[in-house]
């Protein structure tokens, strides 16, 4: 009974046609008023999908009420611990993020969305935790924070907030190219002595159970991501070492050139998903 | 010393005369028990929310005294009848003296 009640406040509209394990038709509006995309055709140069899906339309309708509304959402927690941490000066220039950047909700609106993307003064692909860095110990002059941290994942959620609902819109030619096709050829590699690559999972067997757990397309739109596994933020390399460990491989360090090449990648396998982030999983 | 503490309340912004509502608070808070020792040995002094308080237009809605075994970022969900436009006062005191307070406007029409 409680469960059908939780059901119906999702918005849950039972189809028949859908097995019971692929993803949902709940549709996601945060807090009444933000309706985010979970659901869009898979951009062109994905081969092996042409629909895609968040991972939210694969989770319990429970997990999904909790990503509903902001109070419910623990991440926000930390979201409120990283404004703290945005108005407050750090470092030897005397200066806060806030002294730059003014209000978060203003000045960072859609940066989520496009991340990651070339930077051209550096002449690298930088993710946001690397944008997140270089601002830390050139304009800040302070310590770098490490990059998957609890304060750097509490500031990449910060900085996700206003973008939520605006769709994921990674570039992925001109000076990214190269970048992107590395990452393409990470996520068909097959790694460990499982020999799993990320598409014999996400893209071959999504909606699929691997033992208990219920395999989504690995969209990363909402990361970083609430996990009630281990109750708080995970950030997305975080997450791919968890992946590739789970294969029984060496993994590559979180802020690698591998890891980041394959998170641009990911990333852009998700353009027209709107951003979630900070969201909440399993 | 707690640090980092911030109140979060959420309140329907209107509703009907007489109508009962439902009120989420949640702090952030560590919640120190007094109980735990450091890696030295010496005892980790108490450091928690003791009291918390909702009021209404001047009147008291709930009023609870809290104790150590309470986890970290103690949530309160209640209900309250509202007669009239008003506004909720929450009210939450630390054991360092601090006294952390926020409310929320609500529209009766």
């Amino acid at each position: 009974m409680l469960r059908t009640t939780t059901a119906l406040a999702v918005g849950l509209i039972a189809t028949a046609t859908l097995g019971w394990a692929d993803a949902d038709e709940n549709e996601l509006v945060v807090n009444g008023e933000i309706e985010i995309t979970t659901h869009a055709p898979a951009p062109a140069y994905v081969d092996g999908l042409t629909e895609i899906y968040s991972g939210w339309r694969f989770r319990e309708p429970d997990t999904q009420l909790t990503q509903m509304d902001d109070f419910d959402n623990p991440a926000f927690l930390a979201v409120d611990a990283a404004q703290i941490t945005w108005d407050t000066v750090e470092g030897e220039a005397g200066k806060s993020c806030a002294s730059c950047h003014g209000d978060v909700m203003e000045s960072m609106k859609g940066v989520r969305a496009t991340y990651p993307k070339w930077n051209e003064t550096a002449g690298e692909v930088r993710t946001l935790a690397m944008q997140i860095n270089d601002c830390r110990t050139e304009n800040l002059k302070a310590e770098p924070y490490d990059y998957t941290s609890g304060k750097m994942t509490a500031m990449e959620a910060l900085i996700s907030v206003p973008s939520r609902g605006m769709p994921v819109n990674v570039a992925v030619d001109g000076p990214v190219q190269s970048t992107w096709e590395q990452g393409k050829e990470m996520y068909y590699t097959r790694y460990g002595q499982l020999e799993l690559s990320c598409a014999n999972c996400h893209e071959d067997n999504y909606g699929n159970y691997i033992r208990a757990d219920h395999l989504s397309q690995g969209q990363i739109n909402g990361f970083p991501v609430y996990r009630l596994k281990n109750t708080k933020l995970n950030q997305v390399q975080d997450r791919f070492q968890g992946c590739i460990r789970d294969t029984r491989a060496e993994t590559f360090s979180a802020g690698s050139p591998e890891f980041v090449a394959l998170e641009l990648y990911v990333a852009s396998r998700g353009n027209g998903l709107g951003v979630e982030a900070p969201s909440v999983r399993n | 010393m707690a640090s980092g503490v911030k109140p979060r309340v959420k309140v329907p912004a209107s509703a009907s005369a007489g109508e009962v509502i439902t009120i989420k608070t949640l702090i952030s808070h560590q919640m120190e028990s007094g109980q735990r020792k450091d890696s030295d040995g010496n005892k980790i002094p108490r450091s928690i929310i003791n009291r918390f308080t909702c009021d209404f237009n001047g009147e008291n809605v709930i009023d609870v005294t809290m104790e150590p075994a309470i986890s970290t970022n103690p949530y309160f969900e209640f209900q309250a009848t509202v007669p009239e436009t008003g506004e909720f006062k929450f009210t939450w005191y630390d054991d360092d003296g601090s006294v952390y307070e926020d409310s929320k406007p609500i529209t009766v029409g």
